[in-house]
């Protein structure tokens, strides 16, 4: 029988506010234990939330951006249950009425769009961090992370692969950090995906039971979760079992799943709402606001790149990843040519951030330089050859130096020219220049000349290679072509 | 010195015919000598409030008193005080000593009040007799074998007694007025959200609501005026421009409308609480008040909705006092879930486990939409009588308890029937109203009767007029407990 995987995603995304959601307590990041944890945080006795305005507000600004209805009451509620990293023995949640409502977000899959319908997207604190390490037989608790604002945004099951699962992951990831309503670090656990995975016989319409996979804090390990869970399910049904709905932990250490509570001990977590705060109230002109404030979305920057510079939608999709990429690509784009500016930034550019491991944002060639370097393509003194060298040591900041962020265009480029000069980069267009070195080569090798003449072609191959030797690779190939072609005919 | 009022007691400070210091000491020397007896303070630091007093002798010196400033006011143990040991009356927080201060102690601090100690309560103010308190029972000054009511009787015998001019209460389903009824002193609940509950240990937060209790109805009014007040950090706290909760009460009361409900002169008073609340409300008559009878159908209701909707935040709210962060854990256990459950069953008396079980009961799946959703709805309901109640008549007046105080273990195994002494409070906290209690006279045992005097959303300056106006026209408030003299 084929099988068919139904994939549904519940992302935590962290709100990168600056205070908790019901404290006035930092939420940065890597701070000693319990040393960003005030007296709510810490649920003293007679303490109160306060709801931070902020984070309604990143909420509203996600909402707009996937085109969800945003509730203008919504309800927090107590989800009570015990655990030692949750000080109050209740999450603050939203859970009857979230405050964004459905919504949608496109993903490419082999270059078709896919439209993946959100169910909502929800309002709620983190919890703090049980350590278990460093303490011999105790637990120790971290309420640094407690209190820390979230948005549970929570998918349709409309996803139908791992690689789809991966593909939405990644959209939505690219996605808030393009709102900048959160910073997608996924090391630090801003960005959290659990899964949603079920299994069924191609075909049919009914969902089969699912397990909720936790603790997937990378693409990799929520492709590799999805996978083994896929299969571990269609073996299960395969054999004629029956899946067991529960949550499962993935263990990226053995690659596997592993089961952690079944239905039956789940929680029943006596929702209810919260009395200690008033229905969340959002005003008509409160999302105008953030309307009018919004950025131009993605999806909007990606149909303007492929219109306006005549961009595929591969490479506008590529350049399209993170509001600092368009950005960047926009900055050389309006100034060179704009194919040339997309391959070399998805090329040469991408490349080195990627195998370095460098954001754009904090790449060491500045778009002024990258301009002056692409212009000098454009206009022959480089072959792409020598222009790959020159990136090289426009990175490692040997053209420029680090001035380069500061310099202005005009000197830039002064100083770039005047490292082609020193360094005897530039290309030769001189055909004069070409031509006598080209005499040269004809003279010194008349077995390949002969053979050349005798009908083989790759005897010509050799003697471009011996004029380019001669150059040390600056001569303009296309050149060469021409006049040894020239000569050797004559 | 101890009879006086607050009123009194300001104005001598204020002509420096008496020091801080010097009320100070004299109550700090009552509490020490009686305080055994009524067992009505929990925490007593001499030095603490000695040294308020001081500061506040000195704001005066240099001409920066405020009315409440110098004098000491008992708070309710409910409340945190930074440096006091906080109980709310528990075992679980025995070793509480508050790291901050309560909106109201703030507030009351700031004004140069001086904390006197803090006061016996209920365990987390479930109770209505102060026997529930991990602490013993608090007893009645005017017969030491009956209870003071609850859940803040030991403010309320505290004032009775006078070892304090004023103390702090908080009010979930009647603890101010009860107590004050059952001790003959007077007590404000003020409209929920007049009070800020920051640093007042939750019970039940739609309900809770801190206010004033006092000798009389003047005093209450310069205590409310400082406790009240918009604070950002509870959602809950309304914010509305500052009131002079004086400024009416020296209004005449001639042409004021009184509404009796039907329901609060039914049956289950005592006959001896209907003849002294029939006779305040003759006295309202000859001052020119008139009377119309007013229904309130739902009130009946009002019992069994709060002991869903109270338990049912209450269980959520304790939740916090599990042995990890502060508080009490158990010495001994086997593992995570061990330690929480014998901390909480050490921790926690039998009233407020009763509460948490019924509390997590209603909010469980399958039982929330048939308890919590229809007490909600109730809820409603029960409010809207009010509301129509209101557009017959400025106040309402009844019985504050249908009985006087009750012998010490005369209810404490019957929970049903303690929970029914608050039948006439209970529905004013669900409405989120007014209410006080004032002393109406006494039954045939020479215990104290309160009136209640219920007034519409943030009328509490009307109320405290009413109330003064029949305090000056009688003296029930002025009595003290036989031996207190």
């Amino acid at each position: 029988m084929k099988w068919e995987t139904v994939i549904g995603l519940e992302v935590h995304a962290q709100l990168s506010t600056r205070s908790k959601i019901f404290s006035s307590a930092s939420t940065a990041f890597g701070a000693a234990p319990n040393t960003q944890a005030c007296a709510v945080d810490v649920a003293l006795p007679g303490v109160l939330p306060v709801l931070n305005r902020e984070a309604v507000a990143k909420a509203i600004r996600f909402g707009l951006t996937v085109g969800a209805k945003i509730n203008r009451r919504s309800i927090f509620a107590r989800k009570n249950y015990f655990y030692p990293d949750l000080p109050k023995g209740y999450q603050i949640s939203q859970y009857e009425m979230p405050i964004v409502e459905g919504g949608t977000i496109g993903i490419y899959i082999n270059g078709e769009e896919k439209i993946v319908r959100l169910t909502r997207a929800h309002l709620e604190e983190d919890a703090g961090k049980s350590l278990h390490e460093d303490f011999h037989g105790s637990t120790g608790i971290d309420l640094n992370r407690a209190g820390t604002p979230l948005l549970e945004i929570v998918s349709e099951p409309d996803m139908r692969s791992a690689a789809e699962a991966v593909a939405y992951a990644r959209a939505l990831h690219a996605l808030v950090r393009w709102i900048d309503i959160c910073d997608g670090n996924m090391q630090e656990g801003s960005f959290r995906c659990d899964a949603n995975v079920s299994v069924r016989p191609a075909g049919t319409d009914r969902l089969g039971t699912r397990a909720e996979i936790k603790n997937l804090n990378s693409f990799r390990f929520l492709e590799r979760a999805i996978e083994f869970e896929v299969r571990r399910q269609s073996d299960i049904l395969a054999d004629g079992g029956r899946v067991v709905q529960e949550t499962r932990l993935y263990d990226p250490g053995r690659d596997e799943t592993r089961s952690m509570r079944t239905k039956e001990d789940a929680h029943d977590y006596r929702y209810f709402p919260d009395p200690d705060l008033l229905p969340l109230v959002v005003s008509p002109d409160m999302v105008g606001e953030i309307q009018a404030d919004m950025p131009e979305l993605p999806q909007a920057v990606r149909q303007r790149f492929e219109r306006d510079y005549g961009l595929s939608p591969y490479d506008a999709t590529l350049l399209t990843a993170s509001k600092e990429q368009a950005a960047y690509y926009e900055a050389v784009a309006r100034r060179v040519d704009p194919k040339l500016a997309a391959n070399w930034i998805n090329g040469e550019l991408s490349s080195y951030l990627n195998e370095r491991n460098v954001a754009i944002a904090d790449c060491p060639v500045a778009t002024d330089a990258l301009v002056w370097l692409l212009g000098r393509i454009s206009d022959g003194t480089l072959s792409a050859k020598i222009a790959k060298e020159v990136f090289r040591d426009l990175w490692d900041g040997r053209v420029v130096g680090v001035a380069g962020f500061s310099l202005p265009a005009i000197q830039l480029e002064a100083q770039g020219d005047a490292y082609l000069g020193r360094m005897g980069l530039r290309q030769i267009s001189d055909s004069g220049e070409i031509e006598k070195i080209c005499d040269d080569v004809i003279v010194a090798n008349p077995k390949q000349v002969e053979d050349y003449r005798a009908g083989k072609e790759k005897a010509f191959n050799s003697l471009v290679g011996q004029v380019m030797k001669a150059t040390r690779g600056k001569a303009n190939p296309q050149q060469v072509n021409e006049i040894l072609k020239r000569k050797l005919a004559g | 010195m101890h009879h006086a009022t607050i009123s009194t007691l300001a104005r001598q400070l204020a002509e420096k015919r008496l020091s801080s210091v010097e009320v100070t000491r004299h109550f700090l020397r009552r509490i020490s000598t009686l305080s055994a007896r009524y067992n009505c303070f929990i925490t007593v630091d001499e030095e603490q409030s000695l040294a308020q007093a001081r500061a506040a002798d000195a704001l005066r010196a240099a001409g920066r008193a405020q009315p409440m400033t110098g004098i000491p006011v008992a708070q309710k143990d409910i409340f945190c005080a930074k440096g006091w040991l906080t109980t709310c009356g528990s075992k679980i927080l025995g070793n509480f000593v508050a790291p901050y201060d309560a909106h109201v102690v703030e507030r009351l601090n700031g004004a140069g009040a001086v904390i006197l100690g803090k006061t016996n309560m209920d365990e987390f103010a479930m109770g209505s007799s102060n026997e529930t308190s991990h602490h013993g029972p608090v007893r009645n000054p005017w017969d030491i074998e009956t209870v003071p009511g609850g859940s803040s009787g030991g403010s309320a015998a505290a004032v009775a007694a006078r070892l304090a001019p004023g103390a702090t209460g908080t009010d979930t389903g009647g603890s101010i007025r009860q107590p004050a009824a059952l001790t003959g002193v007077s007590g404000l609940k003020p409209t929920y959200g007049v009070v800020s509950r920051y640093g007042m240990i939750a019970f039940a937060s739609s309900l809770d609501q801190g206010g004033p209790m006092a000798k009389s109805a003047g005093d209450l009014a310069l205590l409310l005026n400082v406790m009240a007040g918009f604070d950002a950090r509870d959602s809950t706290s309304l914010e509305r421009d500052p009131e002079d909760y004086t400024r009416e009460l020296a209004r005449p009361v001639a042409g004021l409308r009184i509404g009796l409900p039907r329901e609060f002169f039914a049956q289950g008073v005592s006959p001896d609480v209907a003849r002294s609340v029939d006779g305040a409300v003759a006295e309202f008559r000859k001052l020119g008040c008139e009377t119309v009878e007013v229904g309130l159908p739902n009130m009946r209701l009002s019992v069994p909705v709060y002991y869903v909707l109270a338990p049912a935040e209450a269980s959520s709210n304790l939740a916090r006092y599990d042995g990890v962060r502060y508080g009490y854990r158990a010495p001994e256990f086997t593992d995570l879930m061990d330690m929480y459950k014998k901390t909480r069953a050490q921790g926690f008396g039998a009233e407020v486990k009763r509460r948490i079980l019924i509390g997590t009961y209603v909010l469980s799946h399958g039982y929330y939409d048939a308890y919590y959703i229809r007490a909600q709805k109730l809820r409603r309901l029960i409010a809207a009588d009010f509301t129509e109640a209101f557009k017959r008549c400025d106040v309402i007046m009844g019985p504050t308890s249908p009985t006087t105080a009750f012998r010490l273990g005369e209810k404490s195994g019957d929970p049903v029937q303690m929970y029914l002494s608050d039948i006439y409070t209970i529905a004013v906290n669900l409405a989120g109203l007014p209410g006080m209690s004032v002393p109406c006279g006494f039954d045939a045992k020479g215990l104290p009767v309160g009136l209640q005097i219920i007034g519409n959303y943030f009328r509490e300056a009307q109320i405290l007029n009413v109330a003064h106006q029949y305090q000056l026209a009688t003296d029930w408030h002025t009595r003290a407990p036989r031996g207190i003299d």
